[in-house]
């Protein structure tokens, strides 16, 4: 489903943020991603959708290389749910936000209709459909944000720190709602409780390079490895 | 939402004639047609539609203010810094968009006056005051930090002479009162915008300083000389801001506007839909608009005949 | 500030809620028209323009004065115009003496003067009325359909959008700010180029701010396939009562001016 191949990015300034990163997903797979900050997780995820360019065969998306003449077919596989929902709901309403993806895909009117029903109703937001974006909660901006992401029908959802900012009741309804989800996820998350009983399988990422890649009870149960890698157990 | 430091420049409805208002109008729909068009040529690094985003922080921006003495405040109208951080078509539409936000929802300045506005707040201050900073782009800091200040302070004083005049033609005010008045206050006014405007360049400058570069290349000559055309039209006007009588009833009778400044009737009083020509005040206002469209175009045409580069594409 | 103080809509179900956008604001841009057209004096044309605006309150179902009290704040604009009174000639009312002045307001100029105030609390009012009833996307996708140039819609869209945002932040910085400065005794502190350092450094924290949020939507617009073409899912539809509305506004507009022409002023 997703496979990265020894995977190197340096910003333009010099600054090398990912430093041969390797790393597979099976369809249906959920993992999470954690590290500190600065790790390079961000910038992974970026270059998942080809909104950072990858160097040429190292990100395959169900084997489809992630190149400027497939982006517009990557970006319906991928879905990148982003940290800040307000940086992602720019339209003026709603229904306008979860229909921008179908649109720009050239669907006709009446599919992308009926995407922004279901993707509203896969997040439990249909009564939101006319709402103005800036009216909501922080917990419901995240679920309008995946719902703009879902009306895609994407094959592998991407999200950068899900469960951040929420209040506890805000948090669990964003965890039972990726549960929910059938789609192969990549979570990158600070939230270790969430990682350990949510994800059978987490990639520890340190300064640009894969430190550990494995079932989650392994990787979370060496507790001085976690901690030489700026991570808790939680 | 009435902020008090704006009330003098965004005009009602109500105070300009009926000619007045639809010939600014036209004007603004003209310019703010070509802003479109160039704003996406020049692509503000490729990303023309966060504009809106730019001008959310003009809105903003113009919140913040600092206390001068006696509880007035200085603020920034922002139409000179916008043009320098983002380009001066981009930065257009983004106080066209300020101002016309603040006019619909806010009752900020009257629709009908709004082309008016526009021209006075969204593009003159724009035009003068990239066209001031543009030939120093490339100075050194004490240098460019110097051109924005005077540029944004003769952006606001250009401002409330625009406004005085259309006024003044409109039959509301009588020009001898408004235009010193207009032009004294904001001159004051205008040491407030241009300290704002330098002190945050300034910190741009020290952080960011790639993003000011990036829109130093932007529209080439034609600024220059648009900046200096509109400064000498504005020095041409500035014996009407001098408290002279003599000065003024000499100019206000060469230019007609004998019947204005003076106690002779208001001949454009009633604002009928379809003025004459024969209308005095009409007759000034296309001497206004022809004149600037003159101006405009000896810049423009002196523009093509220095550029060498081949046009951006 | 609060989310809510930068909205002006009025949730209703009313006819003028219903109506198309587009021929709302094509009769607002008309009524202001008409409004800067009526003569100085014509009394009762005004308020029978009044009478219009009220009916037009109730059809979209808002209190009959709505409008007319939210004008109000309006009113501080108009000082400027109280300049008028003294200089129109005609027959003096008073003789006020301001120190070396001696100003002598007329009947005329009073009558001016009143006329322009009125003619700009008109205009006001259908300005409230029309952001009362139409919702902002909608406004946008009507602008868009008259001409408006798509470049300039997008640009008002996301600024609407992110206002609130922005506002927020700037409202943070200066709270920051005052939490941190000091008052002398005659309560401000420091020089007013140092003060307008610190101001101008705020305003250049917010650009830096909303520059660097600009950056992350494009990459989120980027994500979701934009492509640079500006696409919506929109339709309008002209129904038979937009085309009442539309003549009964237009009949009401003309009564008006026969009645400011036809009744003679004093």
């Amino acid at each position: 489903m997703l496979e990265i191949t020894h995977l190197h990015y340096a910003y333009p300034d010099g600054h090398v943020a990912i430093d041969d990163a390797s790393l597979a997903l099976r369809r249906g797979e959920k993992v999470a991603l954690v590290g500190p900050n600065g790790a390079g997780k961000s910038t992974l995820m970026l270059t998942l959708n080809g909104v950072l360019s990858p160097p040429p065969g190292t990100v395959r998306v169900g084997g489809l290389e992630v190149a400027p003449p497939n982006l517009p077919t990557i970006r319906a596989r991928v879905g990148l749910v982003f940290q800040n929902p307000d940086d992602q709901l720019f339209s003026p309403t709603v229904r306008d936000d979860v229909a921008f993806g179908p649109l720009h895909m050239n669907l006709p009117a009446r599919e992308v209709e009926a995407r922004v029903t279901r993707a509203l109703a896969a997040v439990g937001m249909s009564a939101y459909a006319d709402r103005l974006s800036h009216h909501l909660s922080v917990g419901e901006k995240k679920r309008i944000a995946i719902a703009t992401v879902l009306s895609m029908d994407p094959e592998i959802l991407v999200f950068d720190e899900p469960t951040a900012g929420l209040d506890p009741r805000g948090r669990r309804q964003l965890i039972d709602l990726l549960a929910r989800l059938p789609q192969t996820m990549l979570v990158s998350s600070h939230d270790m409780r969430f990682v350990a009983t949510a994800f059978t399988r987490v990639i520890v990422v340190d300064r640009g390079r894969i430190v550990a890649d494995g079932p989650t009870a392994e990787v979370m149960a060496n507790e001085s490895f976690l901690v030489a890698h700026g991570l808790e157990r939680g | 939402m009435p902020r008090p430091e704006t009330m003098l420049l965004h005009i009602p409805d109500g105070f300009l004639s009926v000619g007045v208002a639809l010939a600014c109008w036209v004007l603004m729909v003209l310019v703010q047609g070509l802003a479109s068009r160039r704003a996406l040529d020049v692509q503000l690094g490729g990303r023309a539609p966060l504009l809106g985003i730019m001008a959310a922080f003009i809105f903003a921006a113009q919140m913040i203010n600092f206390p001068v003495a006696g509880g007035t405040s200085g603020h920034l109208l922002g139409g000179t810094l916008a043009a320098i951080v983002l380009g001066p078509w981009p930065a257009m539409l983004a106080m066209a968009a300020v101002i016309g936000t603040q006019a619909v929802l806010f009752q900020d300045g009257g629709i009908l006056a709004l082309g008016a506005n526009i021209l006075n707040m969204g593009v003159a201050t724009v035009a003068i005051g990239f066209g001031v900073y543009r030939p120093f782009a490339g100075a050194s800091r004490p240098i460019r930090l110097g051109a924005a200040a005077v540029g944004a302070w003769l952006s606001v004083v250009a401002s409330a002479a625009l406004t005085a005049i259309q006024l003044a033609v409109s039959g509301t005010v009588a020009f001898a009162l408004v235009m010193p008045a207009m032009v004294g206050v904001h001159t004051l006014i205008g040491v407030g915008e241009a300290l704002i405007t330098v002190a945050a360049l300034s910190f741009i400058l020290s952080t960011r300083p790639d993003l000011i570069d990036a829109t130093a290349g932007a529209g080439g000559r034609m600024w220059s000389a648009v900046g200096l055309g509109v400064a000498l039209i504005a020095a041409a006007l500035s014996p009407f801001a001098s408290a002279d009588p003599d000065g003024l009833e000499r100019v206000a009778e060469d230019l007609g506007f004998e019947g204005l400044a003076t106690s002779a009737p208001f001949a454009v009083l009633g604002d009928y839909l379809i003025p004459g020509i024969e209308d005095p005040a009409l007759a000034t206002i296309l001497a206004g608009v022809l004149g600037m469209t003159v101006v405009l175009g000896l810049a423009i045409g002196a523009s093509r005949l220095w550029r060498r580069e081949p046009a951006p594409g | 500030m609060h989310v809510h103080a930068l909205d002006r809509f009025e949730a209703r179900d009313s006819a003028l809620h219903r109506s198309d956008p587009r021929l709302k604001i094509v009769l607002t841009l008309a009524v202001a028209l008409s409004n800067a057209a009526l003569p100085d004096g014509s009394w009762l044309a005004m308020g029978c323009m009044q009478a219009l605006l009220v009916l037009a309150a109730l059809a979209g179902g808002l209190r009959p004065w709505y409008a007319v009290v939210r004008s109000a704040v309006a009113l501080p604009f108009m000082l400027a115009a109280t300049t008028v009174a003294f200089v129109t000639p005609g027959v003096p009312v008073a003789q006020i003496a301001l120190g070396p002045w001696v100003l002598t307001p007329t009947v005329e100029g009073l009558e001016r003067l009143a006329s322009i105030v009125l003619r700009a609390l008109l205009s006001v009012q259908v300005a409230i009325l029309l952001t009362a009833t139409t919702r902002v996307p909608d406004l946008l996708h009507a602008l868009g359909h008259l001409g408006v140039p798509s470049a300039l819609v997008s640009v008002v869209g996301l600024m609407v959008r992110y206002l609130t945002v922005l506002v927020d932040e700037a409202q943070r910085l200066m709270r920051g700010t005052q939490s941190r400065s000091a008052a002398g005794p005659d309560g401000t502190g420091g020089s007013v180029f140092w003060r307008a350092r610190v101001a101008g450094s705020m305003v250049g924290q917010l650009f830096l701010r909303s520059y660097e949020r600009s950056e992350r939507v494009h990459q989120a617009m980027l994500a979701r396939g934009m492509d640079g073409r500006h696409l919506t899912l929109y339709g309008h539809v002209v129904r038979r009562r937009d085309h009442a509305l539309a003549i009964i506004a237009i009949v009401g507009l003309i009564a008006v001016h026969i009645i400011a022409r036809a009744i003679p002023i004093r």
